[in-house]
């Protein structure tokens, strides 16, 4: 066997990043915990988080050296990519079906005779009695529009990055960017005017926590289309050698698919009686 | 800009010190950091697991309210010394399963192997292979950290069983304990998840030209059928986890009844993840055993095929299985009906496995050197824990042997015997071309023997006590059961001594550098990584190998 490397996989140098990165996150959750029971500050876990962040960013800026400048990322390697972000979002799903089995099992079950306690709380009914449940088709609907076009967006600036139009690239990219920071705005909107509070009991538990991460999904996936238009105005990305681009692409259409089921299933199947809904929030 | 690359190459690729072990991203050194961190976590939750058989080796309380008052400084040691006996209980759940079985079987066997068996040069992600590794230190250290804080009020340490199930992982312990666990969790399954993704892109896009997916070797099969259990199971216990923290911290009401929640959802989602999580651990075995039957009985494994689709459907069959581990919760007697008979089909290809390892086993030339015999053993064990489970699958008959000591037998049967026996037999099989060394064959062949003799003494009664009545994560027990539980302890004592066999036999490994050659087994150790020197090269496969 020859020392020479004679195959076109990338064998990756020695790194700091990885073992770094995993003790911020040890520093991450540690300090949260204190900050938690009121054992320490706020600013700890906050640190630890800023840390990660810059951590990551090394990190990801060694992965787009390597793929930009040094040609590391040859067929196979990108095709690696491929695998492993599907996977990735396949793993995300999962995610989800845990907020969605913990949604369904109140929501479809609200009046089973053997949970006494449950039968109280909700009424006999989903939403239960006492939740002034949100107009699936006020700011909820808004939001809907604004993320599918947001998608479309995205989707049009990577035909145009294939048709190597650059211009319109950053356009359709910029447009995603603003429209995800604008749905971002409208769900504080939302939440801000709720009827009722995290504490509130189940309702509001499997709202909030159902909407908040995919909340959090949208602003990573806005940071990540953030990153990748100013990947495209630095000059980087081929119209046939563009997975970060894809990466990207693919995560936000994946947050679009959560948004729409979160919509259906919570906001308009799980709706109250519009008689009883909040005031118009606009 | 290719000349760049070959010179990069050169210069960085064969680091050494300290940069080699903590900057690695070289699959061979991390799978070798997952063996060692596994062995040393072996020991420490052995550690407590002894401390539970010491206590249990009579009836009254002696050891714990010990620890209490001398070690602890607990003012009212009877009581802490109970609360310390789950506090153990739970360790050792937490400590065998994410820091000891998994580290060693996937990510030690796993990252070792699979490039070699594949005919690749590495794993696809190899910076992301150490994150996977570097996450398992510090969640472990979380899990340690929460031994010592505030659990129950007036208690240290979390007390919940690694099932964790609340109201006794919420209300009944409000103290960050809890939190440390949970976190460690999450760590450890975030470490995972990353490396199961690793795992799968390296099987599907690296094997060697030639190497369509029915010529993978069978520990290839299996290590992909567990990744795709972790890909699909750890994010739903990561929910559950996340929602048990909500409930602790920030006041949601998932599992909490005057809320409208049900601690019942919180079984389902832990159960979800917690079923494939067992055949998450025994399939890496599988692989290995199949791997070690064969070459061992000079011939190919029987029924290829059948192996490497019955461990695929033990993995598809694996996800609808859950709620067996819950039928006295109250659930709908349909429901329990379709549990039963779901959990009953797992059998099938199971018996198809342990079928095919014995007509391997038939009519070959058999070799009973230590991997072989820890492969026999393995096999038997593994029967044993498989039938008790048929009989466990039963809903009537698990109303009367539900959370009692016969259900501790089962399962570790399967694991404590099971998959560790798999452990050791991938390690004797392996070690020559891990090391280069070979290990002492007498010294393995007792490591066995005593293994093999303390296990069963240890597990074997405590069927005798489930089917007496005797229930499972208690401090003390009424006199009738003492006879049987002095057995098991001593059984224990015996187990834990054949641990310190191991150490020795490595050291020893060490210490006498006997060459181990390319191929210590034989002809029918056929697949690749007996092409290669022993150790292998730091990158093996520059030019990749070719499978007719």
């Amino acid at each position: 066997m020859s020392d020479e490397k004679n195959h076109d996989y990338h064998l990756v140098n020695p790194s700091p990043w990885p073992i770094l990165t995993a003790w911020g996150v040890f520093a991450m959750a540690a300090t949260f915990i204190f900050f938690m029971h009121e054992m320490g500050s706020g600013l700890f876990p906050i640190i630890a988080l800023v840390i990660v962040c810059i951590l990551s960013f090394f990190w990801w800026s060694d992965i787009t050296d390597e793929g930009e400048t040094q040609g590391h990322h040859t067929p196979v390697v990108q095709l690696h990519f491929r695998y492993g972000m599907f996977m990735f979002l396949l793993s995300e799903v999962m995610f989800f079906v845990a907020w969605f089995w913990a949604y369904f099992d109140a929501a479809l079950f609200p009046n089973e005779l053997i949970q006494e306690l449950r039968v109280e709380y909700t009424g006999g009914v989903w939403p239960p009695l006492s939740v002034l449940t949100f107009d699936a088709w006020d700011l909820p609907f808004i939001n809907t529009l604004v993320l599918l076009l947001s998608g479309f967006a995205v989707t049009w600036a990577h035909h145009a990055l294939i048709h190597n139009d650059r211009k319109t690239v950053i356009a359709g990219l910029s447009g995603a960017v603003i429209l995800g920071v604008l749905f971002t705005i409208l769900q504080a909107i939302e939440y801000s005017h709720a009827a009722f509070g995290i504490a509130d009991g189940l309702y509001p538990s499997t709202f909030y926590l159902a909407t908040g991460f995919h909340g959090f999904h949208v602003i990573i996936g806005t940071i990540f289309l953030f990153v990748i238009l100013v990947r495209t105005i630095k000059g980087h990305f081929k119209p046939d050698h563009h997975f970060g681009f894809e990466a990207a692409a693919w995560y936000w259409h994946f947050v679009d698919v959560i948004w729409i089921f979160l919509f259906i299933f919570i906001y308009v199947l799980g709706a109250g009686d519009p008689a009883t809904m909040p005031a118009p929030t606009h | 800009m290719a000349t760049d690359t070959a010179h990069d190459d050169h210069a960085h690729h064969t680091p050494t010190g300290w940069r080699r072990w903590l900057l690695s991203t070289n699959h061979k050194d991390i799978g070798t950091l997952y063996l060692v961190f596994a062995i040393f976590a072996g020991f420490v939750g052995g550690a407590v697991s002894m401390g539970m058989r010491i206590e249990l080796a009579e009836p009254g309380m002696q050891f714990f309210p010990w620890i209490a008052e001398y070690i602890q400084g607990a003012d009212d040691p009877v009581d802490a010394g109970k609360h310390l006996f789950n506090v153990f209980t739970t360790a050792h759940g937490l400590i065998m399963v994410f820091f000891m079985v998994m580290p060693a079987l996937i990510g030690g066997f796993g990252n070792w192997f699979v490039p070699l068996m594949i005919g690749a040069p590495d794993m696809a992600f190899p910076r992301m292979n150490n994150i996977s590794f570097w996450m398992v230190p510090p969640a472990m250290l979380l899990l340690v950290i929460s031994m010592f804080m505030d659990g129950p009020s007036g208690f240290t340490g979390t007390g919940g069983g690694w099932t964790i199930y609340p109201p006794l992982s919420t209300s009944g312990q409000p103290g960050p304990a809890m939190d440390f666990a949970i976190f460690a969790l999450h760590m450890a399954g975030a470490a995972s998840i990353l490396g199961a993704i690793n795992i799968i892109t390296t099987i599907f896009n690296m094997r060697a030209p030639g190497m369509t997916i029915h010529k993978m070797p069978l520990f290839v099969w299996s290590m992909l059928v567990t990744a795709f259990l972790l890909l699909l199971s750890m994010p739903v216990l990561a929910g559950a986890i996340t929602m048990l923290l909500t409930d602790r911290n920030f006041g949601t009401a998932f599992f909490d009844p005057s809320g409208g929640g049900d601690p019942i959802l919180f079984q389902h989602l832990f159960w979800f993840f917690g079923h494939p999580e067992v055949y998450i651990m025994i399939l890496p075995a599988f692989g290995i055993v199949s791997q070690v039957v064969a070459t061992f009985s000079k011939k190919a494994v029987f029924g290829y095929m059948a192996m490497a689709y019955a461990m695929s459907a033990i993995g598809f069959v694996g996800f609808v299985v859950w709620a067996h581990h819950m039928y006295t919760v109250g659930m709908d007697v349909d429901t329990q009906a379709y549990f039963v008979f779901a959990t009953m089909v797992i059998a099938v290809p199971t018996g198809v496995k342990i079928f095919s390892w014995i007509a391997t086993m038939w009519g070959g030339s058999v070799e009973f050197k230590t991997p072989m015999l820890w492969a026999v053993g393995f096999i038997f064990v593994f029967t044993v824990g498989g039938v008790t489970g048929v009989v466990l699958a039963n809903a009537a008959a698990d109303r009367i042997m539900h959370d009692t000591y016969y259900v501790v037998a089962h399962f570790h049967y399967v694991l404590s015997l099971g998959a560790v026996f798999g452990i050791f037999c991938g390690w004797y099989y392996w070690f020559p071309k891990m090391s280069g060394y070979m290990y002492s064959e007498n010294i393995g062949r007792i490591h066995f023997i005593v293994t093999m003799i303390g296990v069963n003494l240890l597990f074997f009664p405590q069927h005798f006590l489930g089917l007496a009545g005797m229930p499972r994560r208690y401090v003390d027990y009424p006199d009738v059961y003492a006879g049987w539980n002095m057995v098991s302890s001593i059984g224990a004592y015996i187990s834990y001594g054949a641990a310190i066999i191991f150490i020795y036999g490595v050291w020893k490994a060490f210490k006498d550098k006997v060459p181990a050659g390319n191929n210590p087994w034989g002809e029918y150790a056929d697949t690749l990584e007996w092409t290669l020197t022993s150790p292998p090269p730091f990158h093996q496969f520059n030019t990749l190998p070719k499978i007719k």
